[in-house]
Formats: structure tokens, C-alpha cells, sequence
């Protein structure tokens, strides 16, 4: 069995704070890119352009592409074949948040409990870490630090199954038109579809993970990605909402099995700072 | 269009010379003021106490920075979502406040509180902090340093962007925005 120590957890998990709230994928920074190029809105190009020229600065001066720089939400991959030495999952993890937003002048935006005195925890923990143990010998950590003002518009709604594609494609496309210029357009867009209450919001989640570009690999839901994608950005809300053609850079969606009685749907909005980070160890 | 430049604190023919979709690049001193810092100045006003700073004229932007770096006047510094500031707004309005910058949907009584006390609201680019921090020459704490980074902040700007969303005259860019460009 492979022995991984929990202080090398902590360490990548550090860097990695520091990283994906820096420097923006290139998977994301195409895709403005590429809405610049189709962009019909003058104000949506200007918008387009300082979103550039943000991530540009950002990477050549190290400061933070945006100042909220999230809650940080982890998958985890772990092979059922590697021991985990010298401390818990959690608090290695936990101690690499810290780590990392501490040394990286990264924003604490965490506070103990929500109802009550909202107190600031002061280092950005407790991160939300979703395991699966896998087969095989690696550890796969994929980080995001989802930013409040986004999230703050998903939701998650009960379909029954007589709502069918339609009603699906209706749910996703009003929840994004309510969010309007809220989430920070041109927005990500995550979806879950199926699974239970719970179990949608997760894959909803896990949606903004994949690299922008990349299709669901079942042809019928690529072809379903591309369709609300059209409806979203026919919605003329644009970049920032100032009116434009690209309110979402992609619409990604995440399926799994349903109840008989159910048809579970999901929303999780990402705005354009779509951070996201994977290591293998 | 090009941006217009103008100077803060603003008055009222300022204000009336500005229309929804309006870009605009802004110079001077600015304040800022989150949800938290809101909830204070609101709860003086309500007890008819002095509150620490003038809002006679001035921009509140709605942001909560990263720690700056040594060196850095501020760290990334982009706006947060207004509407959660929306039940305090018609009251900063009433003090004085001129004009706020956040993004995102403002309530109609904020746009009605906007017509009635000649005030606007500007959106900067959302998620373009660091962009944005390159603007704030000067940052520093003048009131509730307990708050962190949701502390008022007296911020010197240059050529600071923003674009005029609802203006004194009840016209809204994100309406009239997304109707120019639906299909």
C-alpha cells in the first residue's frame, strides 16, 4: 500500500489556493477570447476587454483576479490503494486553506456560524470536501474557490417527471434570467440533473469543474448544453447585464440515475473568474 | 462613447448630467461600505447620532478588498452585489449620498429613493478586481476598523470606470440593455 503524508496534502493544497485564485485557466481566459470576437455590444466588448486585460494583470502582478476569492470547495479522488499517514484528510486540507490564504493575501470570507453572530473565522476555513474513494493508487484534488455573489443565485427544484426536456430547459433558463447581472456575467453555467435533492446540487457543483470548452460526453446532453446555452445568451442580458450577446460562456450539466417519482434539476452559477485548479499525486 | 471623467464629491447638476449607460471614469476621494459598515451608519441614523464620515455629495463603492500586499496602496478590488445593501440605500440617499457603485439589480425603492434625491447607480466590472485595485491610489481605514475588510475605507481614485445603471431619472441600463439585444 503507498503511504502519502498528510503534511504534503497541506502543502499542495496551499500552492494551490494561492494559484487558481491568481491565475485564471486558460480553458476560461479562451473563452473570453472568444467573446470578444463575437460580442455584437460595444459596452459588452469594453466589458469583455477589461475582463482581459484583469486576468493579464493579475497574472503579471500576483494580485487576486477578483477580490472574493471564495469559499473553498474541493473533490476529492482518493485511491483506495494509498494510506493516508500523519493526520486526517480534513485538517490536512484545512491547514493547507489556511496556509494559503494567509501567505497568499488571499480574503477570509468565512464566518462561524451562519444565523447567529456571523463571526469571521479569520482563515478562510472549514473548507466543503466532497470524497470519493476510487480504485488504484492516486490521490486526485480538484480546488475552487466559489466566490458568494454567484452561488447566492442557484437553486435546486423538485421537476416532476411529466416536466420533461421542456421543463428542464425552462427551470435552468428562468433561474439564470432572474440572476441576470447579480452572478457577474458572462457566467458558467453548472447543472445537475437527476439523483436526489441532495445528490444534484453536488453534481450542479461538480458541472463548474469541467474545462470550459469540454461537452458533456453523452451526445444527447451536449447537444442539450448547446441549446440552453443559445436560450441564455438570446436572453440579451450580455456581459455585466449592460445587454450583449454573451451572458453565458457555457452551460455544463451533470447527469445521474433518477427515482421513478423524481426528476431532480439543479443550478449553480460561476461567474466569469471560473477558478478552478486539479493536482494528481 | 467615450467615458466622461468626473470629479467626486458630486452635486446635484452632476448627477442630472449623467444618464443610464454612461460610462464614466472617476477621480477623487470615494468611501466604501459593505453590508456590515451599512448596518452601523443605518442604526446611528435611526438613534439621530453623527455618523463618521460626510456622505454630503459622496460615492459609497461596495466592495470588500483583499489584504494588500507591502507595497500595494489595496489589494484586488472589485464590487459586490448591491442588492443587498437595497434596504439601507434610500436612507444613505436621504444624508446625502450621491451616488453608489456595486453590480447587480437594485430594488425599485432604491431606483424611486435614486429620482427623488437626485442619485445614481454606477456598476464597476464585476470580478475585475485586480484591475480595478490599479485605479485606488490611496486606501485607508476611517471608521469600524473591527470589520475587516468590510472596514469604510476612504479611497483615492484615478480614472476609476464605472457605468451609470439607474440614473435621477428612472431610466435602467440592465432593462433597456437586455430589451436592445433579446431574440
Amino acid at each position: 500500500m503507498r503511504e502519502l503524508a498528510a503534511s504534503t496534502i497541506t502543502d499542495q493544497v496551499a500552492e494551490m489556493c494561492e494559484k487558481a485564485n491568481i491565475y485564471l485557466g486558460e480553458d476560461v481566459f479562451t473563452a473570453l477570447k472568444n467573446a470578444l470576437e463575437t460580442e455584437e455590444s460595444p459596452t459588452g466588448k469594453e466589458v469583455l476587454k477589461q475582463l482581459i486585460e484583469n486576468v493579464e494583470i493579475a497574472r503579471n502582478e500576483q494580485i487576486p483576479i477578483c477580490q472574493d476569492t471564495g469559499f473553498a470547495v474541493f473533490f476529492v479522488e482518493w485511491g483506495q490503494d494509498v494510506h493516508l499517514t500523519g493526520g486526517s484528510l480534513e485538517e490536512a486540507i484545512n491547514a493547507g486553506v489556511k496556509r494559503g490564504y494567509d501567505e497568499g493575501y488571499l480574503r477570509k470570507s468565512i464566518v462561524k456560524d451562519p444565523l447567529f453572530d456571523r463571526k469571521n473565522t479569520g482563515d478562510n476555513t472549514p473548507a466543503v470536501i466532497y470524497t470519493d474513494m476510487v480504485p488504484g493508487d492516486k490521490v486526485k484534488i480538484s480546488f475552487a474557490p466559489k466566490g458568494g455573489g454567484s452561488e447566492n443565485m442557484s437553486a435546486v427544484k423538485m421537476l416532476k417527471p411529466s416536466d420533461g426536456e421542456e421543463g428542464f430547459v425552462d427551470f435552468v433558463v428562468n433561474q439564470v434570467k432572474t440572476a441576470g447581472p447579480n452572478p457577474c456575467p458572462p457566467i458558467v453555467v453548472g447543472v445537475g440533473v437527476g439523483g436526489t435533492f441532495d445528490k444534484v446540487a453536488v453534481l450542479s457543483k461538480k458541472a463548474l469543474f469541467r474545462p470550459v470548452g469540454e461537452s458533456n460526453p453523452n451526445p444527447r446532453f451536449a447537444e442539450l448544453e448547446k441549446k440552453i446555452k443559445d436560450k441564455i445568451n438570446d436572453l440579451g442580458v450580455g456581459p455585466q447585464g449592460f445587454g450583449g450577446r454573451t451572458f453565458a460562456l457555457a452551460v455544463h450539466i451533470e447527469d445521474y440515475p433518477s427515482h421513478i417519482a423524481s426528476m431532480a434539476a439543479a443550478v449553480n452559477l460561476n461567474c466569469h473568474a471560473c477558478r478552478h485548479l486539479e493536482i494528481e499525486l | 462613447m467615450e467615458p466622461k471623467k468626473i470629479q467626486a464629491p458630486l452635486s446635484d447638476d452632476d448627477v442630472m448630467a449623467l444618464k443610464a449607460g454612461d460610462t464614466v471614469l472617476i477621480n477623487g476621494v470615494i468611501y466604501t461600505a459593505r453590508d456590515a459598515a451599512h448596518k452601523k451608519l443605518v442604526e446611528l441614523m435611526d438613534k439621530g447620532e453623527d455618523l463618521p464620515i460626510d456622505l454630503q455629495g459622496q460615492f459609497i463603492f461596495y466592495v470588500g478588498p483583499t489584504p494588500a500586499k507591502p507595497g500595494q496602496a489595496i489589494g484586488s478590488a472589485g464590487p459586490t452585489t448591491s442588492g443587498r445593501m437595497d434596504a439601507y440605500t434610500p436612507k444613505m440617499l436621504e444624508k446625502g449620498m450621491k451616488a453608489c457603485i456595486g453590480k447587480g439589480l437594485r430594488s425599485q425603492a432604491v431606483k424611486d429613493a435614486l429620482k427623488e434625491h437626485k442619485g445614481l447607480y454606477l456598476a464597476a466590472t464585476g470580478g475585475a478586481g485586480a484591475l480595478l485595485s490599479k485605479k485606488i491610489k490611496k486606501s485607508e481605514v476611517v471608521a469600524y476598523s473591527e470589520l475587516g475588510p468590510e472596514a469604510i475605507h476612504r479611497l483615492e481614485v484615478e480614472d476609476f470606470p464605472a457605468t451609470v445603471v439607474n440614473d435621477a431619472y428612472g431610466n435602467d441600463l440592465y432593462e433597456e440593455g437586455a430589451k436592445q439585444y433579446a431574440r
